[in-house]
């Protein structure tokens, strides 16, 4: 169910507000027919095709290279190496060198000497066709001399460890510290943890993910003189045309980049990848337009991964459970390089750790490492999932060690709404928000007492399916960014947004975006907005973006930033548009400014109804322009770039009932609720999928998706016949609403919606699994929680699943330590566990 | 990916594909639905010179009465069998099993003898074949012959057809009075390979299990019996107690692999917990 608002005053004479309608999305029809251009179906005249050839090794060196034979195969034309472009293919750049000191080895998009990932490019073939430059690629010839892999991030940071990059002095990139006593914004935090009452440690470990996108990456570059034309899959058009430029020495007014229809992201395309600067170095050698588009496995194995993270959390609290100290050490996994934004992802879940909390001290370290594994980077939260996680299990665990239930221990430490604005320990300030408002209705809607005693129940029968109930009150930061933050942070770009609303002689309007939609909907959502502040109809409106020609001026989309951000340069365009409108009609009207009421699109003289200009008339006379004010220029069209001067802050709480099969260690969703606080909504039904999408998504990581690399550094998940995403068949009907607590830092009192889906079920659904699971004294299951490492927990009882020797990680299972607490008190205290009969609903799917 | 290169012929008569076929030799491939060749072959995994279509080949589709038991023509797709009311009615362990097979997509394609002959031990209706001790009828250069469901599968992928034959129909016994099936499947996600599943057949006469058939997917490198259990379940009395202490025998003879999904102890125990589950069901215990 969704709540739809009903609180807006409809005037009486006028069309019912955009804002806030369920309009379905404008751009659906074309995109799900397919009468649309998406890059991979772009056809130049003249062009050629391009095909890679992946290192097959994990860590080598290249010590002998022929393409010789591949040249000679039919419809070939040319074909490279990494020695071919050693002087022109620069490196792959890096926007975000946290510290000083930060260690960026290089990366070269066509690897030269050596290889430091399975799936690195080693060569290219450029044929006629697709498939002549694919079935060439068999023919070249490689000689590598192996080196030893680096895969545990824990040993990779030992001092003899085996190094990724011969040329650095370690495997780690930087060390990045925050702590509350040295940043003023709380006590110090040696202090409150000396003086602590309960201290609680857990290890939690993030697993690697793989974005896994609809469409595949695919990259079209047509030779332009001196400059070129880009066609890309990418989210990030004009992130993207300035980093070519630096990256290529091609003057930035000579590269033009267009995201045509883009098929998803979720920051797997807010990259600059090095398959479009070969695209590119190959077109401008050759004169020939090229195109290269990945297949499923390249996707898998080259884009960049998320997550990867081992966590070492640390809570004080006092025995009434009041939380004091929260220490974070976290390793993050960079991979082989560092890409676009791969050292600022950790960073920024730095701010989120202490989530809707008051705490008194707080530190985040965090180690960046390098392995020989596929570089990581955004991916849908970026930082903020990985923090929400981490808090979210260990207030369950400090819940559990004192005694006290969950939701009673976020109570007691949640922020309370009349608190807002409130400056957390972390230095940031959360406008508005409504813990409570959100939990209450959470509750209601899931039932939650008559859960609680079906648990019991079943706890009391030692039934073989057992129900674990699993909490999330998250809260994120959203909207990225406000460029004087991402300075502090010496992010290389700002936050900005820009928009330019055009208005056409017959009244249709333009609107000029530098967000950059792939999949989000913004032209329906854009023109909602349009279509309230101008007047005019929802259809009179066309938005344009994805183009650095037709839309000049943007910074994309990414980090729940396109309506938060973007959506206010729109309004305020908007506005200059109005006021220019004004000036005329004042003039046409021969009325004093002052004296015009603007509504439904019209100015009308105060107390003269009759009299009156719309806007389709000011727009035609403005176009003819035969009488305008004195010095009035003829346009109405208007410019505005947005820079938000704090982040917004939607929260939220999640639950999640989850049936444990005990017997076999499959979790099935009974019963999903969550109630999202993400401001004012512009379309419900939007907001709705976005939520969808992200709960799915989230799940995905607590109960599915792993990214594992063997002990060679093959990535064994290569296809998704391993690599698991769920259906709609997996996942429950979500019982999604809504509470309103308005931004009050942007003139639409939005928040943004399109992380916080992921963001807060992960932790939601994992309490859930170890909540069934306290029975047999468990406190953690490693995600993915597969049915496997279910079974084997209850199998083994509290102490700890084995982690699987070919996995991701292969530092060993989670280490916990806890001081005395009175701890769970319904355990199976025979460690025989539950029944080995059937109920009737024993059985799984 | 792209395959490389092959040549292609689509028969339109038996005679004409197996003659092919037979031509052909072992660089020939048989192209039945395709929903694990064409992925064999975009990987690069495999490299036929030449891809025999039976997509045109009419009479090997369509499910028949034959008397004492069912035809079922090896060309017919999933999303047919699934729906097919002489199946439902004589073999309704088919039906089921086929309606968790992979997608909806997958099951219009894929073919109940192309997921036969691929004799993928994954796959969920070879142990399902094997539990109702089908026949498969194939048809080669040296005329046609019928292979018992238990003599068919070798090993992983592999199967005693003869280079050059081709599986044409699959003969299903009708289960008679007392019979009755049930397929348990556990997979990660609904359109993954199954982990391990479990088909059962069982007689069942007055308070006695007078014969059960088990066969299990994903044991070993093909589909196999849970023979242990079978023994154990003839003649016992149909209750819970007995039903869970002939289960516990199920991996018994089996070899199942590790992967990622999982480890062979523990694909050992889910035999044990489906197989319970699967007679029961059957049994209506």
């Amino acid at each position: 169910m969704t709540a739809i608002d009903e609180r807006r005053d409809t005037a009486a004479d006028g069309p019912a507000p955009e804002i806030g309608k369920s309009r379905k999305r404008k751009e659906d029809a074309h995109l799900i027919t397919g009468r649309t251009t998406w890059t991979d179906n772009m056809v130049l005249p003249g062009m050629v095709h391009l095909a890679i050839l992946r290192s097959p090794m994990a860590h080598a060196r290249i010590t002998a290279i022929d393409v010789s034979a591949a040249l000679s195969r039919p419809g070939v034309l040319a074909a490279y190496t990494g020695r071919d472009f050693a002087d022109t293919q620069g490196s792959i750049p890096c926007a975000w060198p946290v510290t000083p000191d930060m260690v960026n080895p290089g990366h070269p998009s066509l690897a030269v000497d050596q290889v430091n990932h399975v799936g690195e490019a080693v060569a290219v073939v450029v044929a006629r066709d697709k498939t002549a430059a694919q079935d060439a690629l068999e023919a070249i010839d490689i000689d590598y001399e192996q080196l030893p892999v680096v895969l545990d991030m824990e040993r990779a940071l030992a001092p003899d460890a085996d190094l990724v990059h011969g040329h650095t002095e370690s495997n780690r990139s930087f060390t990045w510290i925050f702590e509350s006593g040295a940043a003023g914004t709380g006590a110090p935090i040696e202090e409150v943890l000396g003086q602590a009452e309960v201290t609680l440690s857990r290890r939690f470990l993030q697993q690697r993910l793989i974005p896994a996108f609809m469409e595949p990456r695919s990259t079209v570059v047509q030779p332009d003189g001196e400059g070129f034309v880009m066609w890309s899959a990418t989210q990030v058009p004009h992130i993207l045309r300035t980093m070519l430029a630096l990256t290529l020495s091609v003057p930035e007014h000579k590269v033009r980049v267009i995201a045509p229809d883009v098929g998803g992201g979720f920051g797997g395309k807010l990259q600059v990848t090095p398959e479009e600067v070969i695209t590119a170095l190959v077109a401008r050698k050759l004169g020939k337009p090229a195109k290269y588009t990945e297949s499923r496995s390249e996707s898998l194995m080259s884009a960049h991964h998320g997550r990867d993270q081992i966590q070492d959390i640390t809570i004080t609290a006092r025995r009434d459970g009041t939380v004091t100290g929260l220490d974070v050490h976290l390793y993050a996994d960079m991979g082989a390089y560092l890409r676009l934004v791969s050292p600022g992802v950790p960073v920024l879940g730095a701010f989120m750790f202490n989530s809707i909390y008051k705490f008194d001290a707080y530190r985040f370290v965090c180690e960046g490492v390098f392995t020989t594994k596929t570089p990581t980077d955004a991916y849908r939260g970026a930082g903020r999932p990985e923090a929400t996680f981490a808090i979210e299990r260990i207030m369950d665990e400090l819940a559990v060690e004192l005694g006290m239930d969950r939701m009673e221990l976020r109570r007691k430490n949640w922020i309370r709404h009349e608190e807002f604005p409130f400056t957390t320990v972390a230095g940031l300030t959360y406008d508005s928000g409504n813990y409570e408002a959100a939990t209450d209705r959470a509750l209601e809607l899931f039932g939650w007492d008559d859960l609680v005693a079906e648990q019991a129940d079943r706890r009391a029968r030692r039934d073989p399916v057992q129900l674990g109930l699993g909490i999330s009150t998250f809260t994120e930061m959203c909207g990225l960014a406000p460029s004087r933050v991402l300075g502090s942070l010496s992010y290389a770009a700002g936050g900005w947004e820009n928009a330019t609303i055009r208005m056409l002689a017959t009244g249709k309007v333009e609107v000029v975006t530098g967000t950059s939609p792939h999949g989000q909907g913004h032209e329906t959502a854009w023109s909602q907005i349009v279509a309230d502040q101008l007047g005019v109809p929802f259809e009179d409106v066309e938005v344009i973006h994805g183009d650095t020609q037709s839309s000049p001026r943007g910074l994309d989309s990414y980090g729940s930033r396109s309506l938060v951000v973007g959506g206010i340069a729109i309004v305020n365009a908007a506005q200059k548009v109005v006021a220019k409108a004004r000036r005329l009609a004042a003039h046409l009207l021969e009325a004093s400014e002052d004296d015009l009421d603007f509504a439904n699109g019209s100015f009308t003289v105060k107390g003269a109804p009759g009299n009156s200009k719309s806007m389709a008339e000011l727009a035609f006379a403005v176009f003819s322009a035969h009488d305008l004010p004195e010095g009035m220029e003829p346009s109405l069209d208007a410019d505005a770039t947005f820079d938000p001067e704090n982040f917004s802050f939607p929260h939220g709480t999640h639950l999640c009932a989850l049936e444990v099969d005990t017997e076999t260690g499959f979790s099935t969703i009974r019963r999903y609720v969550c109630v999202d606080d993400i401001g004012e909504v512009i379309n419900p039904l939007i907001v709705e999928g976005q939520v969808h999408g992200g709960l799915a998504q989230g799940i995905a990581q607590a109960l599915y998706e792993e990214a594992v690399y063997d002990d060679e550094g093959n990535l064994t998940t290569g296809s998704f016949v391993d690599y698991l995403l769920p259906s709609a068949a997996d996942l429950p009907n979500f019982i999604t609403d809504r509470t309103v607590s308005r931004s009050t830092t942007n003139p639409l009192g939005v928040k943004g919606v399109g992380e916080a889906g992921t963001i807060a079920s992960t932790p939601a659904v994992v309490n859930a699994v170890v909540d069934a699971l306290r029975p047999w004294g468990i406190t953690d299951v490693q995600m993915p929680c597969t049915p496997e490492r279910v079974w084997r927990a209850i199998a083994q009882g509290a102490e700890k699943s084995e982690r699987d020797p070919g996995g991701t990680v292969s530092w060993g299972g989670a280490s916990t330590s806890s001081s005395d607490g009175s701890g769970a008190d319904d355990t199976f205290a025979d460690g025989s566990g539950a029944g080995s009969t059937d109920s009737s609903e024993g059985s799984q799917r | 990916m792209i395959p490389a290169a092959f040549d292609y012929l689509k028969p339109s008569s038996l005679s004409e594909a197996v003659q092919a076929y037979a031509a052909a030799g072992e660089d020939a491939k048989l192209l039945a639905g395709g929903q694990s060749l064409l992925p064999i072959l975009r990987l690069r995994l495999a490299y036929p010179e030449l891809v025999v279509d039976l997509g045109g080949l009419a009479e090997l589709t369509g499910v028949s009465d034959d008397g004492d038991a069912i035809l079922i023509g090896a060309m017919t797709t999933h999303a047919d069998i699934a729906s097919d009311p002489l199946i439902k009615q004589h073999a309704p362990l088919i039906a089921q099993a086929t309606e968790t097979v992979a997608d909806r997509q997958v099951r219009h394609r894929g073919t109940f003898g192309g997921s036969l002959a691929h004799a993928d031990p994954a796959g969920d209706l070879p142990a399902v074949a094997l539990a109702l001790e089908a026949e498969l009828r194939v048809h080669g250069p040296r005329g046609e012959r019928s292979i018992a469901a238990r003599d068919f599968f070798l090993d992983y992928l592999t199967t005693s057809m003869q280079p050059g034959e081709i599986l044409t129909a699959i003969r299903v016994p009708k289960l008679g009075e007392g019979w009755s099936t049930h397929y348990e499947k556990l997979n990660r996600v609904a359109q993954a390979w199954s982990i391990v599943a479990v088909a059962a057949a069982v007689h069942r006469s007055n308070g006695t299990i007078t014969e059960a058939r088990i066969g299990l997917t994903n044991m070993g490198s093909t589909p196999l019996r849970a023979t242990a259990s079978e023994q154990a379940l003839a003649g016992a009395p149909a209750t819970e107690e007995s039903v869970a202490s002939a289960s516990a025998s199920a991996a018994e003879g089996t070899s199942p692999p590790s992967d990622l999904s999982a480890k062979a102890d523990y694909r050992a125990h889910l035999a044990t917990v489906l197989t319970r589950r699967a007679v029961r069901h059957a049994a209506g215990i």
